[in-house]
């Protein structure tokens, strides 16, 4: 696909992105909210900068891989994936419905474009490390990505990931780190502290390169080639407020996994409409 | 009778019938397979010798993934490896490997349709002396519930090649159990295999002993020993537990009219659960089930542990004796 390198347009992409995750939550009605709208800065830069791919071939054999681990959040995936032109995005109002490709979790063979099933939560990134160890055996240039949640990180197969990884020094694989400090019974700092996680992932042999992960310039300076390092794999931790763009769902973890009724709902899109239009007006960041 | 077709081992009987484990014919599949397509990998969490992953890893130390003591990590990296087009083998102990990743293989290898091999070693009761924990005696049941998973239990240590190579073949997730004991050998390399293809290898009219793994040869021995009272039994041995092979099973119950199944498994869940569910919906007729009795193992030698579990040939003729009580009471 062609990359889009004007940031502004980009912006503007992840602001569509946003509030097709609230029409098709709100549709839905039920879903997670906060996750999704977060993590479309991330999303938006894989898919219409940072990866090779080509919609209208899900399948081809020189794309790059992402595997989203957290599942739950995705909306954005889905989101992403219709305005990037692998399905109609219309089809993003049959979210989590009776025959659906949208299924509540993703489910690779229900819909091109998904790498793999995911949901339950901390066994994405060995699948990244299976692809990145593969792709390697047969000297393919591919690059994996691996979207991983903060509240994941208390699985103890993302540690055995990360050792796994680290050990094989697969540089072909780029771990990003949604970092939004929330999950679902609570802060993550109470309900399991993962700080100084920075700290941990350099003391386990990664380079580690920690972004705001709703500011568009650092994200793409992040996962550009020029940031990766030979025989080591990167972790990009992106800090980020969940529930970005909608006020009332910022950084409250109670928004983790609900959708808006349809009054919050009209409240989301106005308040995005409104990013929308600092954003046409150059004035956003 | 024996089964001719069947090329037994001509002295079946005999009292020096050679030996071998099951594992050892994983190691010698993964080595076939390994030589033929260059997709092959194994991958193994820190037992690489006792499961035998060690002859592929020798041979082929480029395609040998160590992994460490991490089960769930082995089945999710291989889901990976998977998606880029290899085909994993992932070994470790049957607890551990499907016991602690089931959920794993469940969602990233069975609903996602992968194709990975597990092979669980050292399962059964006869793992003997490390006891209760090292001894798997639920991975049938674990396996047998997903969807789209192949479930295979050979018999000798011929028949465990022949399976491994087989499940290489398919384009599927598969689990192949495996035992840590010396078994006796007494099929060849031309004794038929086929997946979801159980086969006669006696054939009699009384009752028919469904049987996998190395009690195969417990049911045949009950089988002689039962012929000494009057008693013909048919025995089939039913390596695919999933897909089960309904048609031979029904074609020989139809025959007999009573069941008794063996396994080194829990009698729920297993092959006796497969076979029991077939035919109380098809076909229904008295059965028993040989197996552990709801219950865990503990440390023992293995000879001494088939005793007191109750699976030895004498426990498949007290069976097949409460089989036919059944039956004839009816
Ligand atoms: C193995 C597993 N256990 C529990 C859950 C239920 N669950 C879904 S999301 C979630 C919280 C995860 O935290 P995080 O991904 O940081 O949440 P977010 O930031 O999106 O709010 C939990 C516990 C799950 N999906 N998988
Ligand atoms: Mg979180």
């Amino acid at each position: 696909m062609k990359k889009i390198k004007d940031t502004r347009k980009l912006k503007l992409i992840a602001n569509k992105i946003r509030q097709d995750i609230i029409k098709s939550l709100t549709e839905a009605g039920s879903g997670h909210s906060a996750g999704p709208l977060g993590m479309a800065d991330v999303l938006t830069a894989l898919y219409f900068n940072v990866m090779e791919h080509d919609p209208k071939n899900p399948g081809w054999g020189k794309r790059d891989y992402f595997v989203l681990s957290n599942g739950h959040i995705c909306p954005v995936l889905y989101a992403t994936l219709a305005n990037a032109g692998y399905f109609p995005e219309a089809e993003l109002m049959t979210l989590r419905k009776l025959g659906s490709r949208l299924q509540g979790h993703p489910h690779r063979a229900a819909l091109p474009g998904l790498e793999t099933t995911s949901g339950p939560l901390g066994s994405g990134l060995s699948q990244a490390a299976g692809m990145a160890y593969g792709l390697r055996m047969d000297q393919r240039p591919n690059r994996v990505f691996c979207l991983t949640s903060d509240g994941e990180h208390n699985e103890g197969n993302i540690w055995e990931a990360v050792l796994f990884i680290a050990k094989n020094k697969l540089d072909n694989l780029t771990a990003i780190l949604d970092r939004n400090y929330i999950q679902i019974d609570g802060n993550t700092e109470d309900v399991m502290p993962l700080d100084p996680v920075k700290e941990k992932y350099l003391a386990f042999n990664w380079n580690v390169i920690e972004i705001d992960g709703n500011n568009m310039e650092e994200i793409l300076t992040a996962l550009s080639p020029a940031k990766r390092l030979s025989g080591k794999p990167a972790m990009v931790i992106a800090r980020n407020v969940p529930g970005k763009g909608v006020s009332f769902m910022e950084n409250n973890y109670e928004w983790h996994g609900k959708p808006p009724t349809q009054e919050q709902a009209e409240i989301a899109l106005a308040e995005l409409e409104y990013w929308r239009e600092k954003i046409v007006a150059g004035e956003e960041q | 009778m024996t089964n001719k077709k069947m090329y037994l081992i001509d002295d079946l009987y005999g009292e020096n019938i050679k030996q071998a484990p099951t594992r050892d014919g994983y190691g010698n599949g993964l080595v076939a397979l390994g030589e033929a397509d260059r997709n092959v990998v194994v991958l193994c969490a820190d037992l690489t010798d006792s499961t035998r992953s060690k002859y592929f890893a020798d041979k082929f130390p480029d395609r040998f993934i160590e992994i460490g003591v991490a089960e769930q990590n082995m089945v999710t990296v291989a889901s990976g490896l998977a998606a880029v087009g290899k085909i994993p083998f992932v070994a470790s102990y049957a607890t551990f490997c499907p016991g602690r990743c089931w959920e794993q293989i469940r969602t990233t290898i069975c609903y996602n349709d992968r194709n990975v091999k597990i092979a669980g070693a050292h399962a059964g009761i006869s793992v003997g002396p490390d006891g209760a924990t090292h001894q798997a005696l639920e991975d049938i049941a674990l396996m047998r519930a997903l969807p789209n998973m192949v479930v295979v239990v050979p018999c000798d240590a011929n028949e465990a090649k022949k399976a491994t190579i087989a499940v290489g073949k398919i384009k599927k997730p598969a689990y192949v159990r495996f035992t840590r004991e010396k078994t006796p050998l007494f099929t060849t390399e031309k004794t038929p295999f086929q997946l979801g293809k159980a086969e006669v290898y006696r054939d009699g009219k009384d009752v028919t002993i469904i049987a996998c793994g190395s009690l195969v040869y417990q049911a045949l021995l009950a089988a002689k020993e039962l012929e000494k009272d009057g008693v013909e039994a048919t025995v089939i041995n039913c390596h695919t537990i999933k897909p089960l092979d309904g048609k031979t099973i029904m074609k020989a119950v139809r025959q007999t009219g009573a069941v008794v199944t063996v396994e080194e498994h829990q009698i729920t869940g297993g092959l006796g659960g497969a076979v029991a569910e077939y035919l109380s919906e098809n076909y229904p007729v008295p059965l028993k089930r040989v197996g552990v009795q709801d219950r865990f193992g503990e440390s023992g030698a293995p000879d001494e542990l088939l005793k007191k579990f109750g699976l030895t040939y004498t426990d498949i003729m007290e069976s097949v004796k409460n089989a036919l009580r059944l039956k004839n009471e009816r």
